[in-house]
């Protein structure tokens, strides 16, 4: 912003009122901001203080009524049995996620970031379902799972009489987890990977002069340098994770019984089925509520845990 | 990170905030369409429905044009809006919550009762019977009974599609199984010979016996085809007691696991099987499906089988209301009245059997049906259509639906204790019915 004051011409005035320069300054950074601050009002803010006023109201939207209803959604959280099953749902799903995408990834990404022949083709074919469409790649997934599927076809070739993965209480879950982990696996092994490449050889190659074995490398210097990334990592992974929707819709509908009704596939319900949208509402501000402190909490215990910040 | 991580954070609690507008205050107060004024300048209509066959969207345009033409003053054009079958009750819904109505929509019955009775709909019967040549009384009083409410039409029943058993005779004649039509016309046609018939064809072929379409073990409105052999109901007439525990529906429900998970007759959780590509020797369906065959096997249509307490007709019904909401109700009501009246009722009736009592002839439906006979289309549609019972429908059909599928999966596997579940899925609902 001061370069025009610089390059003035001699015999002007070499300085202009700080005034004047500050207002101009304050113009133009505001101008360059603007796209961004009203795209975050018009989509950010005012949805989130809309569906917290929804979340206050009776709202049947076929009889096209809108009453005011004071906390009685919140209230009726308190004994939704159905809500509690989609909170314990969404918290076995969120887990399971993290524990095996995050170190899939990352062993995936140790494993690939060695020098030999043909890691190249590997990135790719494990980062290739990130940009496979979602919807697309659940529902060839769902034919592969059924009773009668590819999955229960190649392992009768093997003698072995696979489950009925989205029909069983136990396998319905695992098989959502899993199918997602494949689809996002990729994208924090390229994230690793980087962080990988980036710990200095030369720190490596002291530690294994002082005698330290693979994994005590890997430990006490490879882990704790990364560990901005895995920070990053796990956040990312544990709001995608509640997040998730199209998988439930596409592969189990919620079921079998309730088992995979997760929080967002329980608001969809509300919503969309029942045509309750005031407590629809009401579960979205939950669901915002625990997004923000689960990070929240990341971002503060950070200091604990993260070695060096990015 | 911060600014990436607070947006999607945002974001994921914005799920439903997103897709939902403001919408007006109002009332449940039921409103009647009135005698259509000449508005402003002519209007656009608007009308939803879940096909996308192209030739059926071009008849429902043939026959608009021509009411475009007839009423210049009234309407500018009016336009169908497809919606997948699958999302439609849910899209339509989501269109009213952002305060965005079409003029008028297909509606599925069994939620025809939540939308009667929440006032969405305007009352179209004196539209309709003040219409010329309209001829109300034309129209099957049982096949209106859903819609009505007060005395008023909330939507005109467009379609009314008898529910039929469609045979793979090439499949079960390789069974060495007895034909389905002998059997039907020496009146043994039950639904223990079809269990029978099924589970020889399909140990024969290796392929599946009898699929109830669309069931799927999610749509178990879907087996109200088969319980209704045993005069059994979800829930009591008035829409307030749990049946499921009735001895009727306890003896239905043992019919259907015994025959799924004992004799292989009808295709376990998670199998898929479409009869119409040869992948099952019978399936209940409805007859407006005959248009998926071809000539790659043999096939029968033939009634819906009898059960321990006779033989009961299912139809799915579908119609057409207005929505109170819309711009111009009043233009949209004339439009129906257009729309369903006798020529063009019997230009429909090519796709959907109509209500109307003196178009209900097998010559008449015979000509819009080239691949059934004449005696098949009296058996099942014209016989099918008198005295039918339609699917379940209830006010909180919805929430119903999602609560007895949460049940009833636990009754969908081979050690299941029927009449166990069943308490279980009347637990569960008795606080919506008494609601």
């Amino acid at each position: 912003m001061s370069t025009p004051l610089a390059t003035a011409a001699p015999g002007q005035r070499t300085t202009r009122r700080p005034g004047a320069a500050t207002r101009r300054d304050w113009l133009v950074g505001y101008t360059m901001i603007a796209p961004q601050v009203l795209g975050a009002v018009a989509f950010v803010l005012v949805p989130l203080v809309t569906v917290a006023w929804y979340s206050l109201h009776e709202w049947n939207v076929l009889a096209n009524t809108f009453v005011f209803a004071g906390v009685d959604n919140y209230d009726r959280m308190l004994a939704d049995p159905g809500l509690r099953d989609s909170l314990m749902a969404s918290l076995y799903f969120s887990i399971g996620l993290v524990l095996l995408n995050v170190s899939l990834a990352l062993l995936l990404a140790v494993l690939l970031n060695q020098k030999l022949p043909g890691t190249t083709t590997f990135r790719t074919f494990f980062f290739s379902p990130v940009v496979a469409s979602l919807v697309a790649w659940t529902i060839v997934w769902s034919f592969l799972l059924q009773d009668d599927g590819g999955i229960n076809g190649f392992l009768a070739t093997l003698g072995i009489q696979g489950p009925n993965w989205l029909r069983g209480e136990g396998t319905a879950m695992l098989a959502v987890i899993v199918v997602q982990v494949f689809k996002n696996v990729g994208l924090n092994m390229i994230l690793f990977l980087a962080a990988l490449q980036s710990v200095p050889e030369e720190i490596q190659e002291a530690a294994r002069i002082d005698g330290a074995g693979a994994w005590r490398r890997f430990r006490s210097i490879t882990l704790p340098l990364i560990s901005p990334t895995i920070l990053l990592v796990s956040i990312l992974t544990i709001v995608g994770s509640l997040e998730v929707f199209a998988q439930i819709a596409v592969l189990t509908g919620g079921g079998p019984g309730n088992s995979t009704t997760v929080l967002v596939y329980y608001l969809y319900q509300q919503a969309f089925r029942f045509n309750e949208f005031g407590y629809a509402s009401a579960v979205s501000v939950l669901l915002f509520v625990i997004v923000l402190v689960l990070t929240l909490i990341q971002w503060q215990t950070r200091k604990r845990w993260v070695f060096d910040e990015v | 990170m911060i600014p990436l991580t607070r947006r999607r954070g945002l974001a994921a609690g914005l799920v439903a905030a997103t897709a939902v507008g403001l919408t007006a205050c109002g009332s449940a107060d039921q409103q009647v369409a009135g005698e259509p004024e000449a508005p402003a300048e002519p209007v656009s209509l608007t009308m939803t429905v879940w096909t996308a066959n192209e030739d059926q969207l071009a008849m429902f345009q043939q026959i608009a044009d021509a009411y475009v033409t007839a009423h210049p003053d009234l309407v500018a054009d009016v336009s169908f809006e497809a919606i997948p079958f699958e999302d439609y009750t849910t899209s339509l819904t989501t269109r009213l919550a952002g305060g965005n109505p079409p003029d008028l929509a297909w509606i599925l019955e069994s939620y025809a009762p939540e939308f009667v009775q929440s006032g969405a709909l305007v009352d179209v019967a004196p539209t309709l019977q003040a219409a010329e040549g309209y001829d109300y009384d034309d129209l099957v009083e049982s096949s209106l009974s859903l819609w009505e409410q007060d005395g008023g039409l909330f939507a005109y029943p467009f379609s009314n599609s008898p529910f039929a058993m469609f045979v793979n005779t090439d499949q079960i004649e390789a069974a060495g199984q007895p034909s389905p039509a002998e059997l039907v016309a020496s009146e043994s046609w039950t639904y223990d010979a079809a269990r029978e018939i099924a589970t020889a064809a399909a140990a024969e072929s290796g392929k599946q016996g009898l699929v109830v379409r669309d069931f799927e073990y999610q749509v178990w409105e879907n087996l109200s085809t088969v319980w209704e052999g045993w005069d059994a109901a979800p829930w009591s007439e008035d829409g307030t007691q749990c049946t499921f525990t009735d001895p009727e529906m306890v003896a239905a429900m043992s019919w259907i696991h015994e025959a799924t998970f004992v004799d292989g007759a009808l295709p376990g959780p998670g199998t898929t099987a479409d009869f119409f590509a040869g992948d099952a020797a019978m399936t209940i369906t409805q007859i407006s499906r005959a248009s998926a065959l071809d000539d790659s096997f043999a096939w029968d249509l033939l009634p819906l089988p009898a059960g321990p307490e006779g033989r009961q007709n299912v139809i799915g019904q579908a119609g057409i209301g207005v929505f109170a909401q819309g711009a111009n109700p009043e233009v949209a009501a004339d439009f129906l009245a257009w729309f369903t009246n006798p020529e063009n009722a019997e230009q429909l009736a090519t796709y959907f059997p109509p209500p109307r009592e003196s178009l209900l002839t097998a010559e008449v439906l015979g000509a819009a049906n080239p691949l059934l006979s004449e005696e098949q289309l009296q058996a099942v549609v014209v016989e099918g259509i008198q005295d039918a019972v339609t699917k379940p429908a209830h006010p909180r059909f919805a929430r119903l639906q999602e609560t007895v599928r949460i049940g009833l999966d636990d009754l969908w596997s081979a050690g299941a204790d029927v009449e166990s579940v069943l308490a279980e899925v009347c637990a569960s609902i008795d606080p919506i019915l008494a609601d």
